[in-house]
């Protein structure tokens, strides 16, 4: 008897648990972030439901700050897959001018990706939602369950979450309560890279090493996306060959200092790297915003 | 023995391709931090070299500020993160840990040992092939020892490394450690435990981690990573008959009709015959589709899509299994329960039971005892905590196609959830169904309830009265079944009080007790209505679930739903019989409304406000009610 690969198995698992909200949820939806990890989870959706399309539409939080190479990818993936797309910007945010630099990465998360998301789940009623995060990414995902249940207002309650034995999943709800289901939840950043590579699955270029302008602020290497970055007196773009290992709102995202242009490379620099994966993400070094905080305020 | 990584620059596709066929091991480690656990799972990640730049930072930095090993890293700081949840008041469950060797991924269920932790213990096991059971060899086996033992080996874990730890400690002492061994080999053998693997380490220290250490010389086994390296992983799955359940229909358009699932046992290929169950019919596989083309053949983990050469009716919640092995079906089973809610569970409450894709309606039919889990001493008991476990017999209300646990664990193991709030309240492990020779059967009776009715010339049904004590739920059922009576119906009125002094005398008012009280008078009740009569049945009922349950052995139509709606004050102002002014004085416990809780229906068929009408025009109220219903004729001519 031919015995499975670990990826093969994480597959499956992953497969398994596309279906089984899909087959116990009325409305379900798929957080799609553009990174590497939602195009993982994107592909594994493709293969759940072949020869069927994925029975969800795409949900992509805009908080146009986004790279700009990120928006491009995300309508041509899309375009691409025949899928639905539906993307949202939270007025209010827009209204109020909300910006990370003014505003700081903490209450601009929390307005254009926390509040936008609920809104976005509220308007289109979904009762669950597929996001991509992983248990390997920070101490306290890893006890994060795997279907996660949220209140009508989409607050996370360490008290009410439920235990998970076996492959059974618990995806009953009262109404107005949702679900936030994570399909990824037993993958590492390793074996992300590896399924990618195995799989050739599409990913946005930044991921890969280019010459690309940016500044250095705080240790960190920000890249000139667009004019609206403002510029320090005496500050200028430099080209440097960076690229990203996560990517998100670009004057949050910092880059590294790279030679690695291809799949392989960036595997390999990666099993070399000294640094793990959210180190190169601001929002998480805002001291008063930990995960769980953010996670009860309705949060990824 | 080589736990780096390669260096992959030099052939990174090479190395890429022989990654692509790394297998994975999911383990549980058993223990408290007191024997050294969290350093233990510290130490495997550092070891494999998991831990990157920025962690290491970290960590040096807290073990210098709150470690305990002085100069030295404190690799338990690594993973415990329990002390600042408990800060936090954070539910202290199971976490997962991941780390990976050359050969071999690993996915780590790390759970707190302690005795209130059953729940995660057993949630960390359901997933896990191997156990390491940790000892501290400064103890050797505790009462905790065994209760991991026998949680591991409830869950159907086979495999256990005993790692016997701290030999530093006790100065590396081959005689403790064979102690030790000898002293858990004689328990473990009793719980059924035999492939034992003993391991003397220090995680501390590193000896016997990764590679034997110069410490041990009289040890010849492996180190604990060699060991989880080479041990045989998910070798009995394949090995068994097919089982699949039916996740999802995948119907695009009329020619194509999948039925996706995950393998959970066995093998299959195209031309094999399978019985959909529990229909039992069949049909043979004609393609197994996957988005990477057609396979020639899947096996147990993988997910596919099945198509069938027939078309046979199919749908979410069957199973489908090699005809020349089907699963059984049953409606009754034994089963191991473990309780994980702080509501008890409650003989005869109905709770939704999902197995594989199907989701029933079940009550425990009878607890048969429940388990001392350090002591594994069999106890009689009416109702299990949270944390208890014990064996039951349970009733479904529909059947459902398994396999026992100890040969499946998909097809054998179950979850209930609490029809309220949905909450997974429990776990089970089937054993075995209830043989019907066991069961009474059941006599058909050739003059149907139906002709009963007829020949009386009504519509037989129950009028289930609730409300609090004092609320006038018998005086207004009284009131209604003299009204019936008067119409030549025929009834009878079963009153809570008087059911108490006979058939339920020996029921007193806990909450099993009260369960079953409801469950009694809703059996009789349908007895009554089977003889063709209209039951009035006057009960304070509080519990939602129990008067879902009376319903649920009725027809559609035949339940009518009465809630005697009184506000506690009001009824606690009458107090005919006293009882409230007994119950705020303590002499009666669990008095509904003042110690005990009463949950009004959601929706009943007649809602009776008593404040703002006399008992004679609420019982008019019920008997127009009953005239809409069509339960009683309109034109029914009677003479008063």
């Amino acid at each position: 008897m031919s015995k499975l690969s670990h990826l093969s198995r994480l597959e499956a698992e992953s497969i398994h648990i596309l279906r089984e909200v899909v087959a116990e949820c009325e409305r379900p939806v798929m957080l799609y972030s553009i990174g590497k990890d939602s195009s993982v989870m994107l592909h594994l959706a493709l293969k759940a439901f072949f020869p069927a399309k994925p029975p969800f539409p795409l949900l992509h939080i805009d908080t146009t700050w986004k790279f700009r190479q990120m928006i491009e990818f995300r309508d041509l993936t899309a375009r691409r897959l025949g899928m639905d797309l539906i993307v949202h910007v939270n007025p209010d945010g827009v209204a109020m001018g909300i910006n990370p630099f003014v505003h700081g990465s903490a209450l601009h998360t929390d307005i254009m990706k926390t509040q936008g998301l609920r809104q976005a789940l509220d308007r289109h009623g979904f009762d669950a939602a597929f996001g991509g995060a992983r248990r390997d990414e920070e101490k306290s995902r890893a006890k994060e369950r795997v279907f996660s249940i949220r209140s009508a207002q989409h607050r996370w309650d360490p008290k009410r979450q439920r235990p998970e034995l076996w492959r059974l999943y618990n995806a009953r709800k009262a109404k107005g309560e949702s679900l936030r289901v994570f399909p990824l939840s037993n993958w590492t950043e390793l074996d992300i890279w590896q399924y990618i590579y195995h799989q050739d699955i599409p990913i946005v270029p930044l991921y890969l090493a280019a010459e690309r302008p940016v500044v250095e602020r705080d240790g960190a290497l920000i890249m000139v996306d667009d004019e609206r970055l403002p510029l320090e007196p005496g500050e200028r773009p430099q080209l440097r060959q960076v690229r990203f290992r996560t990517l998100g709102c670009y004057p949050l995202t910092g880059a590294i200092e790279s030679t690695a242009d291809s799949l392989p490379a960036v595997i390999a620099e990666m099993l070399a790297a000294r640094t793990s994966e959210r180190h190169g993400r601001m929002i998480d070094h805002d001291a008063a915003a930990s995960m769980e905080k953010k996670k009860q305020e309705g949060y990824f | 023995m080589n736990v780096e990584r390669a260096q992959p620059q030099e052939d990174v596709s090479a190395w890429l391709a022989a990654q692509g066929g790394m297998e994975l091991l999911r383990f549980i480690a058993c223990g408290s931090v007191d024997d050294g656990k969290s350093t233990l799972i510290g130490r495997l990640l550092y070891e494999s070299q998991m831990l990157l730049e920025d962690q290491l930072e970290a960590l040096a930095n807290d073990s210098r500020r709150i470690g305990t090993q002085g100069a030295e890293l404190d690799f338990a700081l690594l993973v415990d993160g329990l002390s600042a949840e408990r800060e936090q008041g954070i539910t202290i469950d199971v976490a997962y840990r991941f780390f990976a060797t050359q050969r071999r991924k690993y996915i780590v269920a790390d759970t707190p040992g302690h005795e209130q932790y059953t729940r995660n213990m057993v949630t960390g096991a359901s997933t896990a092939e191997l156990a390491i059971i940790l000892i501290d060899a400064r103890k050797g086996v505790l009462t905790q020892t065994r209760r991991h033992s026998y949680l591991v080996s409830l869950l159907g874990i086979r495999r256990i490394v005993l790692a016997i730890n701290k030999m530093d400690l006790v100065d590396y002492s081959a005689q403790v450690f064979a102690d030790i061994e000898r002293d858990y080999r004689e328990f473990a053998a009793r719980i059924g435990l035999t492939d034992i693997v003993a391991i003397p380490v220090s995680a501390l220290r590193g000896d016997n981690i990764v590679e034997p250490g110069a410490s041990m010389p009289w040890y010849r086994g492996a180190a604990l990573l060699q060991h989880l390296e080479t041990v045989p992983v998910q070798d009995d799955a394949g090995a068994q008959p097919f089982r699949m359940p039916v996740q999802w229909v995948n119907r695009p358009n009329q020619d194509f009709r999948g039925f996706a699932g995950l393998i959970v046992g066995g093998s299959v290929r195209p031309g094999d015959t399978l019985r959909v169950l529990p229909s039992g019919s069949t049909s043979r596989v004609a393609r197994i589709v996957t988005a990477d083309g057609d396979l020639p053949l899947a096996v147990a983990g993988q997910s596919v899509t099945l198509t069938f050469q027939d078309e046979i009716d199919i749908s979410r919640g069957d199973l489908l299994a090699t005809a020349a092995s089907a699963a059984g079906v049953a409606d009754k089973f034994e089963a191991n329960i473990v309780w994980m809610s702080e509501e008890p569970m409650l003989p005869g409450r109905p709770y939704l039971l999902k197995c594989g894709t199907r989701t029933v309606s079940a009550a425990v039919a009878q607890l048969k005892y429940k388990v001392n889990v350090n002591t594994l001493e069999e106890l009689a008991a009416r109702q299990l905590e949270l944390n208890e476990i014990g064996l039951a017999n349970l009733n479904l209300d529909q059947p459902l196609a398994f396999d026992p646990y100890s040969r499946n664990r998909d097809t054998g193991g179950f979850i209930l959830i609490d029809r309220i709030n949905n909450n997974t309240v429990g776990a089970g492990m089937l054993q075995a169904a209830l043989r019907p020779a066991q069961d009474v059967h059941w006599q058909a009776l050739d003059v149907s309830r139906a002709n009963r009715s007829v020949q009386k010339n009504q519509q037989a049904c129950v009028l289930w009265f609730t409300g609090l004590s004092g609320a006038g739920k018998s005086t207004i059922a009284n009131l209604v079944e003299k009204r019936l009576f008067a119409m030549g119906r025929h009834t009878y009125l079963l009153d809570g009080d008087n059911i108490r002094h006979g058939l339920n005398r020996d029921l007193g008012f806990t909450d099993a007790d009260r369960v079953e009280n409801i469950r009694r008078v809703g059996e009789v009740a349908r007895l009554m209505t089977d003889a063709g009569l209209i039951v009035l049945v006057s009960f304070i009922s509080p519990f939602r679930s129990e008067r879902r349950l009376a319903r649920s052995l009725l027809g559609p139509g035949e339940f009518f739903e009465v809630y005697v709606d009184t506000p506690l004050e009001v009824a606690e102002a009458r107090d005919p019989k006293g009882l409230y002014r007994k119950a705020r004085a303590g002499q009666i416990r669990n008095f509904t409304g003042i110690d005990s809780p009463y949950e009004p229906p959601e929706n009943p068929e007649i809602r009776i406000d008593t404040a703002r009408m006399t008992a004679e025009q609420a019982a008019e109220q019920v008997i127009e009610q009953l005239r809409l219903a069509g339960v009683i004729d309109r034109d029914w001519v009677f003479f008063p």
